[in-house]
């Protein structure tokens, strides 16, 4: 392989951990949530959404392997990777908080995980455009689940507005990463293989602010200072502590069958 | 069995002649294995007898995701965890159907739940122990999700229409879980190092007891189980549902290559039945009082859940009023 299709398929591989690693790390917060749900509704909800976005992570991390064909699997590559090799966004690996917590967190990144995905349903690799077909069902569903819920709890009582209100801002910083494209991606945009981010992201802006205004919750300044860094493996404290529980029996027993 | 002693409130079952005109005919419905349905009139002890046995079933569903959650965040593989999720998302919508179920019966779902956390309804006594290693992931499924089955099987065919028809749906959902659940011990005796193998026998030694335990009490020491059989409520003694289980078992427990921390197990050429040994009742009784490894853990979790999400489904309530004023004006 030469040095530039050589350069190509790291950065195709990268991009790949990108968009496997949020989805596993969301779906392993979401884990969190068993037996402690509002109400047995939502834990069944809560397990579904989690169970799907583990699934699609499966399919991201084994094209991820078979594009870098160095040995791994969906498996080594989700518990044998440290916090630094991550490439999860910030949003997803946040604490769940409470319920108005958790569900800012989905919402934010629902929306914008449904319009990439939609854009990914168009790329010019093939495998990328089929696994974003199945994913894009699932994120619908999930998409409609968490606006309705940010609508009920911004326009519940008081208290729940509060809290909506609250968990929105706080998580607000994180959402600016989701949008921002470093070299890899523009790459792989200009290619037509990845999503591109600049164009999703009005789309996004104007999601978000036709249900936070049904939901009757202040937007957010736009012009926010965000933080990032999660793309390229530099994490929050929270991260570490995700993996060590996650990737406990792995690293205990390594090499084992289960 | 996930509804182990239920209190039927009878002392002495009636006999035909002492039956009011309405007992009889209702018992000649349950003598002909016709269904009972929420409308018919029934016996006030045989509603209440369902209530305590439905919701008790359906109160198992629900703290029986504890254990299990309990490693969904620490499993293994992707495809192990996948499992997982699906298993404890099944059982939470077990719990609903029961709950539904009961409900049919004239009480609220909502009471029923506040009498679990009160410690006025019961659960399962196995949910009681705590989860210690992978390996109980997959004893759980197996073990104890075999002896639901034993018993749910046997509940398809019991009098009350819903409770029958909940059965049904969930038997096909659970016999799936039970062969995950093998699976996962066939894969880490056969492929797994040392210490999985011992992982999985330490969750068997652990499990077997209360698994069995899962039956209920001896038929000697079960004065309910009379009228619940007489209703048809229950359709086979705790005895003869927890040699089923045994018989059945112990052959797959030899296809492991594993061991029950039973010495007195034996095959029994006369009965063609395995013999086994005592139970530890008093261990039980202890457990169903509630002073198990993890009653109050349990107790105490699920309450916290239902505790902390009051703001969220009041929220929910107060957006479905205002949207209901904003339709109707």
């Amino acid at each position: 392989m030469d040095t530039q299709s050589n350069s190509q398929s790291e950065a195709l591989y990268d991009y790949l951990l990108r968009l496997g690693d949020s989805p596993l790390i969301l779906g392993q917060r979401l884990c969190e949530w068993c037996g402690h749900a509002p109400a047995l509704e939502e834990e069944i909800a809560i397990m579904n959404i989690g169970l799907d976005l583990i699934g699609q992570c499966r399919n991201w991390l084994e094209l991820a392997a078979k594009t870098a064909d160095n040995g791994q699997d969906a498996d080594k590559l989700a518990f044998t990777r440290d916090a630094h090799q991550y490439r999860n966004l910030l949003i997803v690996e946040q604490p769940n908080g409470n319920f108005a917590d958790t569900m800012a967190r989905q919402y934010f990144y629902d929306a914008w995980h449904l319009f990439t995905l939609e854009a990914l349903c168009n790329s010019n690799n093939r495998d990328i455009a089929e696994i974003a077909a199945k994913a894009v069902k699932e994120v619908r569903y999930h998409l409609r689940r968490s606006r309705e819920w940010i609508i009920r709890l911004g326009d519940g009582t008081e208290l729940s507005q509060q809290r909506m209100q609250q968990a929105i801002d706080d998580i607000w910083m994180y959402t600016g990463e989701m949008f921002e494209m470093d070299d890899i991606e523009k790459t792989l945009v200009q290619e037509g293989c990845a999503a591109d981010q600049q164009q999703i992201k009005q789309r996004w802006l104007d999601e978000v602010a036709e249900t936070l205004a049904t939901a009757t919750i202040n937007h957010p300044d736009p012009d926010a200072y965000m933080q990032q860094g999660g793309k390229q493996g530099v994490h929050t404290e929270g991260l570490g502590f995700i993996l060590a529980e996650m990737q406990f029996l792995q690293r205990a027993y390594p090499n084992a069958t289960w | 069995m996930y509804a182990q002693m239920v209190d039927t409130g009878v002392k002495k079952i009636k006999t035909l002649e002492e039956m009011t005109q309405e007992e009889q005919a209702f018992q000649k419905k349950i003598d002909d294995e016709i269904k009972i349905e929420p409308k018919d009139w029934m016996p006030e002890k045989y509603r209440q007898t369902l209530i305590r046995q439905i919701s008790q079933h359906a109160h198992s569903e629900v703290v029986g995701m504890l254990p299990e959650g309990n490693w969904v965040t620490r499993a293994p593989t992707l495809k192990r965890k996948l499992q997982l999720m699906a298993k404890i998302q099944d059982e939470a919508g077990h719990g609903l159907y029961l709950y539904s179920a009961c409900e049919t019966l004239g009480v609220s779902r909502d009471d029923l739940v506040e009498d679990l956390h009160s410690g006025k309804a019961k659960y399962s006594s196995i949910f009681n122990y705590p989860t210690l290693n992978w390996a109980d992931m997959g004893a759980v499924g197996w073990l104890v999700d075999g002896a639901a089955i034993v018993n749910q099987v046997v509940l398809q065919r019991t009098s009350y229409g819903p409770y029958s028809r909940s059965m049904i749906r969930i038997c096909k959902e659970e016999s799936f879980h039970q062969r995950q659940g093998y699976e996962i011990l066939l894969t880490m005796m056969r492929e797994g190092n040392d210490a999985q193998k011992q992982m999985v026998q330490d969750a068997i030694d652990r499990l077997w007891w209360p698994s069995l335990m899962m039956f209920g009490p001896r038929d000697d020491d079960s004065p309910n189980s009379q009228q619940s059989l007489a209703w048809k409520i229950k359709r086979q003694s705790n005895d003869e549902l927890r040699q089923r289980f045994i018989d059945q078992t112990i052959p797959q427990l030899e296809v492991l290559g594993c061991t029950v921390p039973d010495p007195d197990l034996k095959w029994n050429e006369e009965t063609g039945h395995y013999d086994f040994g005592e139970i530890q009742w008093q261990e039980f009784y202890q457990v169903l009082k509630g002073n198990g490894p993890c009653n109050r853990d349990r107790i105490r979790t699920r309450k916290k859940a239902i505790d902390d999400g009051a703001w969220v489904r009041e929220a929910a309530l107060a957006h479905a009023e205002k949207h209901r004023d904003s339709n109707a004006a």
